[in-house]
């Protein structure tokens, strides 16, 4: 997994979340979020790979980087 | 010295530990070795899942109401307060009605959700819901005199109680409009935050093709961002509006301040190891149902399931043996789809949902379950 220097204000652990998953969940915390706010999402659903990206490019927010591992992946969301 | 057990939370959660621990633990409270309090702000217990059939005029809202004392053992203490401070260092938690802190030596957490819906302008005078007692039968009221023009359904906070229940009710409302030979004269429409009908891609699989099959209109990627009730219309983050006759919102949802304040977790969500319910950032401390933040739906039977894991745990921890109950992840769901029939799923954190068929018969199994809830409130199933 190559690392970020991005401090993220708010993680979301969403390993192992069948239901209703994790971008339910990182919507959730952009919702809750501050303009300019990062909030890191950790998933352990290849899904997240596709899903996370397309939420992001539905919205103005910005996926700043992703960082896919071999047990789960994070994903760094600047709320707009 | 006695031990004491401290649970905040009458609900499904709470209430099935409290029972849970007066059995596993019933010699040492009567021995006087044990205490367990059960604090809840007030004097029932809510079954919450009876309101998705308030609007439809299927029931009542008391329906979904006893008094704890009734359903709680009696070597329970049930004390009708409310927490007003939480310090984990020093082991004691402050009552609203009294004057000294209390020392605990187990707390446990399940103070469930609350409902935000001032975090979407409009949406509280614009929108209606059924994830309350006095929104269920508003709705009632709305729903009942509602024969034409556009019904929207649109999930607004994620995450929310009962997954399963936004779709539950547009299959239940197409059918009803349908037998009552008015569903001509009403659109539905659902909206959902992400790019699916669920958040779970087995369940949205599975449920995509009977909306589509039920003419239940679907706006995915819409994230609602405030309602204007003049114009009765709701915008999303995405850029969307969708105009509507009758908005059923499912509201953003929150835990209690108490659960920041006293540095456990973001948002009222305790932050807890997912296997063990313990809480990251403290001693003797157990978070169960909405209140932990494991990832799974926030509903009654994950509740329930925690209890066990829960009251396990603290049992073999009082009797000083290692605690080695593990919650993995087990959650239960009926699943409505229309007035006379349902689905059910079944899963955990390894194994993914798999919707059963529609049929009648699993709609009287959940209507079945509803009635006998009451028991596993008690302690008995």
């Amino acid at each position: 997994m190559s690392q970020t220097d991005i401090e993220p204000e708010t993680t979301v652990d969403a390993r192992g979340a069948a239901c209703p998953g994790p971008l339910m969940d990182l919507i959730g915390a952009v919702r809750g979020a501050d303009s300019g706010a990062v909030v890191r999402l950790l998933s352990d659903t290849e899904r997240s790979l596709t899903d996370v990206p397309e939420w992001v490019a539905e919205t103005d927010n910005e996926l700043l980087a992703t960082e896919e591992g071999d047990d789960h992946h994070a994903f760094y969301v600047e709320k707009a | 010295m006695t031990e004491r057990i401290i649970i905040v939370g009458g609900g499904t959660g709470g209430t099935v530990l409290a029972n849970d621990l007066a059995d596993r633990l019933g010699a040492e409270i009567d021995a006087g070795d044990v205490e367990v309090t059960l604090v809840n702000d007030g004097p029932d217990h809510v079954y919450k899942p009876v309101w998705l059939y308030v609007p439809f005029g299927k029931r009542e809202s008391e329906d979904g109401r006893r008094r704890l004392r009734e359903l709680v053992d009696d070597r329970v203490a049930v004390r009708v307060d409310r927490v007003t401070d939480i310090d984990t260092d020093a082991g004691q938690v402050r009552y609203h009605e009294a004057p000294e802190p209390i020392d605990y030596d187990y707390l446990v957490l399940a103070t469930g959700s609350t409902l935000a819906p001032e975090e979407v302008p409009g949406l509280d005078a614009g929108g209606h819901d059924y994830y309350s007692e006095s929104g269920a039968e508003a709705l009632r009221e709305e729903l009942l005199s509602f024969t034409e023009g556009h019904l929207v359904l649109s999930v607004v906070g994620t995450p929310h109680m009962c997954p399963a229940a936004p779709l539950e009710f547009v299959f239940m409302a197409d059918d009803w409009l349908r037998e009552r030979g008015l569903r001509e004269d009403v659109d539905i429409t659902y909206t959902y935050p992400i790019q699916r009908v669920h958040g779970n891609p087995h369940i949205a699989e599975w449920a995509r093709p009977l909306m589509d099959e039920r003419d239940i209109e679907v706006e995915t990627f819409f994230n609602a961002e405030s309602v204007d009730p003049d114009a009765g219309t709701i915008t999303s983050m995405e850029g969307t509006d969708v105009d509507y006759d009758l908005l059923v919102a499912i509201p953003p949802h929150r835990g209690i301040d108490l659960v920041e304040e006293a540095g456990l977790g973001d948002d009222g969500w305790v932050d807890v190891d997912k296997h063990t319910l313990e809480a990251e950032a403290a001693e003797n401390v157990y978070a169960l149902g909405d209140t932990a933040a494991t990832g799974v739906p926030n509903a009654g039977s994950v509740a329930h399931y925690q209890a066990g894991v829960v009251g396990q745990r603290i049992a073999s921890q009082i009797r000083g043996r290692p605690a080695t109950a593990t919650y993995d992840g087990k959650t239960l769901c009926f699943i409505e789809t229309g007035m006379d029939a349902a689905s059910f799923v079944e899963f955990d954190y390894e194994r993914p949902p798999s919707p059963a068929p529609p049929s009648e018969k699993l709609h009287w199994s959940k209507l079945a379950y509803n009635e006998s809830y009451w028991l596993t409130a008690r302690g008995l199933l």
